[in-house]
C-alpha cells in the first residue's frame, strides 16, 4: 500500500515538478546505486533534494529509498508526520542527542539489512542556501561495521536557489546533480568527512549552475 | 490538409522528408562504418524528430496551440538562462516576476494586441524589475542583477514571442497563412545555421572571432549567406508575402542576425566557462544553444515583414 502510495507520489507529483518546474543536469548517472544495501551521501540546501534524489530512480526502486530525516522536524504535526513516514517513507531520527549511538541509528541498520537504499544529509541540516555546512559524524558510525555498504557522494546544486529553507517560494531553476564514485573504506571518522568533503570538491567543478570560483 | 494552408503544408512535409534521408543515411553509415561511434550523430537526429514532432504537431493543432508551445520553449529558455548567469539569493523574488510575464506576454500575442505586446517587456518589465528588487532591500550587486534579468526577459520572453506573433499577423499569403512564416524564419535560420557549418568546413580558412568561436570563418558565413539568399529567394513567394527580391533580403538579414545571436550566447557561454548551456537535448545540448540563433533572427525577420506589409 505504501509502495503504492510512494509510486504515485513520485510519478504525478514528484517527477512534473522536478522535470517541468525545474529541470536537471545530470552528471555521473552510473555511479548511482540501483540496489541496496546503500548509502548516498548528500548535500543538503532544500526540501527539494529529496524529490531530486527520488525522480532519478525508476518507479520500481523508489520504494527502497529512505530518506534519514530529523524527527523533531518532520514528526511534530500529526498530519506531516503520516506523509513522511508512509509516502516519504523516512527514517526518523533524533537529534536531540539524549540516545545512545546504537540506539539512534538501529532503524538505519534494520533499513540496511532490508536491502534498502538510504539517503543521508551529513550536514544535518539545510542551513544557507547553497553552501556546504559543516559535516557530521553520524554517518561514520553507520558504515563502520558494515564493510558491505558503499557510501555514494552526491552534489546538488541550484536547489538552494529554488526553495531555500524558510521560503514559501518556489521559483524554477535548473539544478545540477553530480554523482560520484563510491568513496574507499575509512578508518576513522575524520577520515570518511575529509574523503567526502573532497568528493564534494570535486564534484562541484561539473556543475553547470556553479558560477563561483573554480 | 489538416486544416494548414496548402503551400505550408509542403514545406511540412519537406522538412519531414529531409529528416527521413538523414535518418536513413545515418543507419548506413552505422552499418557500413561499425568501428566509428555515431552514437552523438543519433542522438541528435532522435532529438530533431522530437523537436519537429513537436512543433508540427502543436501547429497542426492550432493557432492558440502554438503560441502556448512558444510560451513553454520561452519558459524553458528563460530557466536555463537564468540558471546559468550569477543571480543573487535576493533576486528570487524578481526572477519569478521575469516568469510570471511570460504568460501575459504570450497572452497580448493570443489578442493581437500589437501595441502591448511591442511595448510590455521593453517598457513595463523594464521598469518593474528593479522596483521588486528595490523592494527587498538589497543593494550589493544590485545594477548587475537588474541588468542580467531585464537582459534575460528581452532575449528568451520577448525575442522568441515575436515567433508566435507571426501567426496572428493578418493572412497576406493565403496559400501560407502565418504557418507558412513561421516555418520560413525557422527553416531559413536552422538552415543558415546548416550552411555556415557546411562552408566552414569545406572551405573555412580566416576567422572571424577566433576568441569565441574558433569554428566561424569569412568562407563558411559567406557561403551560408549566399545559400539562403537563393534558397529564400526561391521559397519566400511560397510561404510568405515577399516576392522574390524582398525575399533574397530577407536572406540576408536572416542570415547575417543568425550568426549574430549564435555568437552572442557563445560569449555567454565563454564567459561562463561552460560548453554547453544544459543538457535537456541529447546531442544538442541545452534549449538555448539550439535557440540562440532565432533569438536575433526572430525579431528583425518579424519587423522586416511587418515593415513591408502590415
Amino acid at each position: 500500500m505504501n509502495r503504492i502510495l510512494k509510486i504515485l507520489f513520485v510519478a504525478l507529483f514528484v517527477r512534473p515538478l522536478v522535470f517541468i518546474i525545474l529541470g536537471l543536469n545530470v552528471r555521473g548517472r552510473k555511479y548511482l546505486p540501483l540496489s541496496g544495501p546503500a548509502i548516498i551521501a548528500a548535500n543538503h540546501n532544500s526540501h527539494l533534494d529529496t524529490m531530486v534524489l527520488f525522480s532519478l530512480y525508476p518507479l520500481s526502486v523508489v520504494h527502497k529509498l529512505r530518506p534519514v530525516a530529523a524527527a523533531d522536524y518532520f514528526l511534530c504535526n500529526p498530519l506531516i508526520a503520516w506523509f513522511s513516514l508512509n509516502v516519504i517513507g523516512i527514517i526518523p531520527i533524533a537529534r536531540t542527542g539524549k540516545i545512545n549511538k546504537n540506539g539512534i541509528f538501529s532503524a538505519c541498520h534494520e533499513a540496511l539489512d532490508n536491502g534498502d537504499i538510504i539517503i543521508l544529509f551529513p550536514e544535518g541540516t539545510r542551513g544557507e542556501p547553497e553552501k556546504t555546512s559543516k559535516l557530521k559524524k553520524g554517518i561514520y558510525h553507520i558504515v563502520k561495521d558494515r564493510e558491505d555498504t558503499p557510501i555514494v557522494p552526491l552534489l546538488t546544486h541550484g536547489l538552494g536557489r529554488a526553495l531555500p529553507r524558510g521560503e514559501a517560494l518556489l521559483v524554477p531553476f535548473n539544478c545540477d546533480v553530480v554523482v560520484g564514485n563510491t568513496l574507499p573504506p575509512a578508518a576513522s571518522s575524520d577520515e570518511l568527512l575529509a574523503l567526502l568533503n573532497d568528493a564534494y570538491a570535486r564534484l562541484l567543478k561539473d556543475c553547470l549552475t556553479y558560477t563561483g570560483p573554480a | 490538409m489538416l486544416g494548414i494552408p496548402e503551400n505550408a503544408f509542403i514545406a511540412m512535409l519537406a522538412v519531414l522528408g529531409v529528416l527521413v534521408i538523414a535518418t536513413v543515411i545515418q543507419f548506413i553509415l552505422r552499418l557500413k562504418r561499425p568501428d566509428i561511434d555515431y552514437r552523438e550523430l543519433t542522438q541528435r537526429i532522435v532529438s530533431w524528430w522530437w523537436i519537429i514532432g513537436l512543433l508540427f504537431l502543436f501547429l497542426t493543432i492550432g493557432t492558440t496551440a502554438a503560441i502556448v508551445f512558444f510560451a513553454f520553449l520561452s519558459f524553458l529558455s528563460l530557466k536555463e538562462f537564468i540558471s546559468i548567469v550569477p543571480t543573487r539569493q535576493a533576486d528570487r523574488n524578481a526572477v519569478f516576476w521575469v516568469y510570471l510575464s511570460i504568460p501575459f506576454q504570450y497572452y497580448w500575442v493570443t489578442t493581437g494586441w500589437y501595441g502591448m505586446f511591442i511595448i510590455f517587456i521593453p517598457v513595463f518589465i523594464f521598469l518593474l524589475i528593479p522596483v521588486r528588487m528595490v523592494l527587498k532591500g538589497e543593494t550589493d550587486g544590485f545594477i548587475k542583477s537588474a541588468g542580467v534579468l531585464h537582459w534575460a526577459a528581452m532575449l528568451t520572453i520577448f525575442s522568441v514571442s515575436h515567433v508566435a506573433y507571426l501567426l496572428v499577423l493578418p493572412e497576406k499569403q493565403v496559400m501560407a497563412g502565418g504557418v507558412g512564416l513561421v516555418l520560413f524564419l525557422l527553416i531559413m535560420t536552422q538552415f543558415n545555421d546548416v550552411s555556415q557549418y557546411v562552408w566552414g568546413k569545406l572551405l573555412g580558412k580566416h576567422k572571424i572571432i577566433p576568441k569565441v568561436s574558433p569554428n566561424k570563418t569569412w568562407q563558411g558565413f559567406v557561403g551560408g549567406m549566399f545559400t539562403i539568399m537563393l534558397v529564400a529567394s526561391i521559397v519566400s513567394p511560397h510561404l510568405t508575402p515577399l516576392n522574390q527580391v524582398e525575399g533574397l533580403i530577407a536572406g540576408i538579414l536572416i542570415s547575417v542576425s543568425g550568426f549574430f545571436g549564435d555568437v552572442v550566447i557563445s560569449s555567454v557561454k565563454r564567459d561562463l566557462h561552460i560548453k554547453d548551456s544544459g543538457n535537456l537535448i541529447p546531442g544538442h545540448g541545452g534549449i538555448l544553444d539550439r535557440m540562440d540563433s532565432l533569438i536575433y533572427t526572430a525579431p528583425i525577420f518579424f519587423h522586416y515583414i511587418y515593415y513591408l506589409y502590415y
